[in-house]
């Protein structure tokens, strides 16, 4: 997994709550076998005009003006803010390997579903709240400042503002350790495999039935 | 000191845990299709290891394959090479159960594994897919998860979780005729909204719970991550056992009676502490439908379409305003008077043999409206078509001017050829009302299946219960 320590990244805002991970990645993207290669079609039926497929040219589709993202001052953006309740719906991790793909490192909003949350954080993604306040300031200086961009340090949990305030976010002590060093969960794990096997020898004596 | 059932179901997994809390969850029974496993299966090998334990796996290929014609197999090849993908992974490392494309047991993922018995109760259950929260109808413990997850799980048969905080969901009263396990869980986002679970393992109690059948406690639970909550459940009494007696997966002899006494520890100890309880009174719920472009957004079918005005939150209210410009809605229109183009019985949600009764009593002796372009009827496993048929509800449905198809997800989300078109108007009784999520530009409605069947017939919303 890449790891994630500081990013000094654009800010693009996406001002909607309940952005679900339809959305993010529509269905008909789904069918590739891949881990990469979404993010010309994160967000495909805001971002463009006409109807996306797998396998055509992306970069001779008409672009949606009035999408956020296509504006020129938020080119290059690494930073997602958004509002509530950001990634729900589908389970679809093709939706955090979308974001990424684009080009996001962070995302900043109030509130994340519980799936997209996860799977965030096994792909280098990292998702910050915030209380509503402090989101609502951000979204009043993005659409005031061109070219804002926020400082994010992993280790610190830490955002500082371009005008120096800093704001401070929670996260769980075991994902930040993963993610600050790249570490692979599955290799992690395994270092208890002689734990997961006596559990599971345990087990099948208590309740065969789960074993047949 | 009291347990809830969520406390009972996590202890009972916890193989160890990290300091923050985080646990290795041990996982009984990992579902696996096709959409979602490619990547996790290419990742294993990648790094050279093998599955720890196949018997925990059971397969099937729902999400692509077609609803008719299935002597063509799969005609679009982008698909066609996912459902390969999965037929020669499966073969490869083996699995408890694998219903492939054309198998007589194949269907929707969540359909098969309960009424193969491969459900049962007290299980952990994952599945790269979030509508796992089904199988919490049987008391189990069952996540939607990532493909990296899918992957953790085959190579560690555990899942990295933190232990979320309690909610109970009690619904004591009785429904009126024509309101179904779908208009309760619809009616209790409409309460909860879209986040109102979020960070909560969801029990379902109280006397409409209780009175539902087991089809009807899965719709419940389908839904619980539309209502944010990763896990949905229901306690176990003799429903959920009467159930899975005889299930092909399920234990037979003394075995059966062993795991029938443990079983029956599966309920939340009297005093148990929740987090937080949300109330409804079943009586009060309508037949509901969904409005605009997202679960929450929900009424009664006696309602009409609300005003962005009526929303206090500026973002709310923004959100609304764009969902009724998405659905073609103007403010105030009684959901009565709602036309549709299209409409969908099928789903993990609602594609199970009592789903397929409901709708085909609506249809009985009546035929669909001119004005309605197609009805699609997708049973949600080979099992239930042929129990369909075996109650002559086919005949029904084809009488009706319905299609009777093939099973699988189908328009529930449009991977396959089944879909909406831009501007059509659907009464789908799936689980997701998106923007797109049927098909580009298509408009969802969410309803009952007996909705769906009354919406066909009268070619707009219309209240089930005056036609019953």
């Amino acid at each position: 997994m890449r790891a994630f320590t500081q990013l000094d990244g654009l800010v693009a805002p996406l001002d909607r709550a309940n952005v679900d991970t339809d959305a993010i990645i529509p269905k008909q993207f789904l069918k590739s076998i891949k881990r990469s290669g979404f993010g010309p079609n994160a967000f495909d039926e805001w971002r463009y005009l006409d109807r996306g497929e797998p396998g055509i040219d992306n970069s001779k589709r008409p672009l949606n003006p009035e999408f956020v993202l296509n504006q020129p001052r938020y080119q290059g953006a690494a930073v997602l803010l958004t509002r509530d309740n950001f990634g729900c719906g589908s389970s679809r991790e093709h939706a955090p390997w979308a974001l990424e793909d684009y080009g996001f490192r962070a995302i900043v909003g109030t509130s994340f579903a519980d799936i997209f949350f996860n799977n965030s954080f096994k792909n280098g993604l990292l998702p910050i709240r915030l209380p509503a306040a402090e989101v609502d300031e951000l979204f009043a200086q993005v659409a005031a400042t061109p070219g804002y961009r926020l400082r994010i340090d992993l280790a610190a949990q830490t955002v500082t503002r371009p005008d120096g305030k800093v704001l401070s976010f929670d996260v769980d002590a075991f994902r930040k350790e993963c993610l600050l060093h790249g570490w692979d969960d599955i290799g992690l794990t395994l270092r208890h495999a002689d734990t997961i096997r006596e559990f599971e020898a345990r087990r099948r004596i208590e309740q065969p039935w789960l074993f047949s | 000191m009291p347990k809830t059932l969520y406390d009972k179901l996590w202890e009972n997994h916890v193989v160890r845990s990290e300091a923050d809390g985080t646990a290795l969850l041990y996982i009984d029974r990992h579902l696996v299709h096709e959409v979602t496993s490619p990547q996790a299966f290419e990742g294993l090998k990648l790094a050279g290891r093998k599955p720890w334990r196949v018997s925990s796996i059971v397969a099937t290929a729902d999400h692509n394959t077609p609803t008719d014609h299935w002597e063509r197999g799969i005609e679009d090849p982008v698909s066609r090479q996912q459902v390969e993908t999965l037929d020669a992974n499966i073969r490869e490392v083996g699995a408890l159960a694998f219903f492939p494309f054309k198998d007589a047991r194949q269907g929707i993922v969540h359909v098969i594994g309960p009424e193969n018995g491969a459900t049962l109760p007290g299980m952990t259950v994952v599945c790269g897919d979030s509508h796992t929260s089904t199988h919490g109808a049987f008391a189990c413990l069952a996540h939607g998860i990532g493909t990296s997850e899918v992957e953790h799980v085959l190579a560690t048969q555990c899942l990295l979780q933190k232990k979320m905080k309690a909610m109970l969901v009690r619904i004591d009263g009785k429904v009126g005729a024509g309101v179904t396990a779908k208009d309760i869980v619809l009616a209790l986002i409409g309460k909860i909204g879209t986040a109102g679970g979020t960070g909560y393992a969801i029990e379902f109690g109280g006397a409409a719970i209780r009175a539902l059948s087991m089809e009807g406690r899965m719709t419940v639970c389908n839904m619980a991550i539309e209502a944010g909550a990763r896990v949905g459940f229901v306690a176990v009494d003799d429903t959920t056992i009467s159930y899975l007696r005889g299930r092909p997966f399920a234990p037979a002899g003394e075995v059966w009676d062993r795991a029938v006494t443990h079983w029956r520890t599966l309920v939340s100890d009297p005093g148990a502490h929740f987090d937080a309880v949300v109330e409804l009174d079943a009586a009060q719920i309508q037949p509901q439908v969904t409005w605009g472009t997202s679960p929450e957004m929900v009424a009664g079918i006696g309602d009409a379409v609300p005003a962005p005005e009526d929303f206090a939150d500026p973002v709310k209210r923004e959100g609304v305003a764009r969902a009724l410009q998405y659905m073609g809605l103007t403010p105030r229109t009684p959901l009565a008077e709602i036309k549709v183009d299209k409409v969908f019985i099928g789903s993990c949600t609602n594609s199970r043999i009592e789903d397929l009764r409901e709708a085909a009593a609506v249809a009985k002796g009546r035929r669909k409206a001119d004005n309605v372009m197609q009805v699609l009827v997708v049973p949600g496993s080979g099992l239930v078509k042929r129990q369909a048929e075996a109650e002559g509800l086919d005949k029904v449905f084809v009488a009706a001017g319905f299609e009777w198809r093939e099973p699988g997800c189908s328009m529930c989300l449009a991977m396959n050829a089944d879909r909406l078109e831009p501007g059509e108007r659907c009464a789908s009784t799936s689980n997701r009302n998106f923007e797109g999520r049927q098909g580009n530009g298509g408009r969802t409605h969410l309803v009952s299946p007996a909705m769906a069947a009354a919406a066909a017939i009268a070619g707009h919303f219309a209240d089930v219960r005056e036609i019953i």
